[in-house]
């Protein structure tokens, strides 16, 4: 939780885009385009499971 | 000192969207939301301090609860509100963002109605 979770977030995001660059210079677009949508997925869980803490933790905090 | 660490996240975190912006934007905006979490978990424990400060100072000059708790709530309704307005805007999405913003506002007014009635009330009992 706090910091290594950006840098994970961002180590994924540079990676797509990496693999991304070098899947559409090797002629291959479609993989170039499942691969971002794969790290987009995967992103996406993790920050959808730390958006559903923050929910909970408003709900209890402001007894919403 | 939390306002360090805070300010200190907020700039990575900024910096690290600045660069993942032209190639992934879609990324870059999952780090802002990320860094607008872990910012609130930060500050979320001195956040329930200062609530529990403010029903304390209430019970002792004998307010009535359900007003305070009215208020936490309005308080928690507009900060949510907000952070979702926020990141719409940040992603450029200003229309959505002021749907949030709006629907935010009906809710608080809502949720305020009961107060502004016993106003009412208790001005009529007191005006001849």
């Amino acid at each position: 939780m706090g910091i290594e979770l950006i840098f994970k977030i961002a180590a994924i995001g540079i990676l797509v885009s990496v693999l991304n660059q070098l899947l559409i210079r090797s002629g291959r677009e479609e993989q170039a385009m499942l691969t971002t949508l794969a790290g987009l997925i995967v992103v996406l869980l993790m920050i959808v499971k730390e958006i559903s803490n923050l929910f909970d933790t408003v709900k209890t905090m402001f007894r919403l | 000192m939390e306002i360090l660490q805070v300010v200190g996240l907020g700039l990575v975190a900024t910096i690290i969207s600045i660069v993942l912006k032209s190639q992934r934007p879609e990324i870059s905006i999952q780090i802002s939301i990320i860094t607008g979490v872990i910012i609130f978990a930060l500050v979320a424990a001195n956040l329930s301090a200062v609530l529990k400060l403010l029903e304390g100072i209430a019970n002792k000059v004998d307010i009535d609860l359900v007003y305070v708790t009215t208020i936490i709530k309005i308080i928690g309704i507009a900060y949510i509100s907000e952070f979702g307005a926020e990141v719409c805007r940040d992603a450029g999405e200003s229309a959505i963002a002021a749907k949030i913003e709006f629907a935010g506002k009906i809710l608080i007014i809502v949720m305020a109605a009961p107060i502004i009635l016993a106003l009412l009330n208790l001005l009529v009992e007191i005006l001849p």
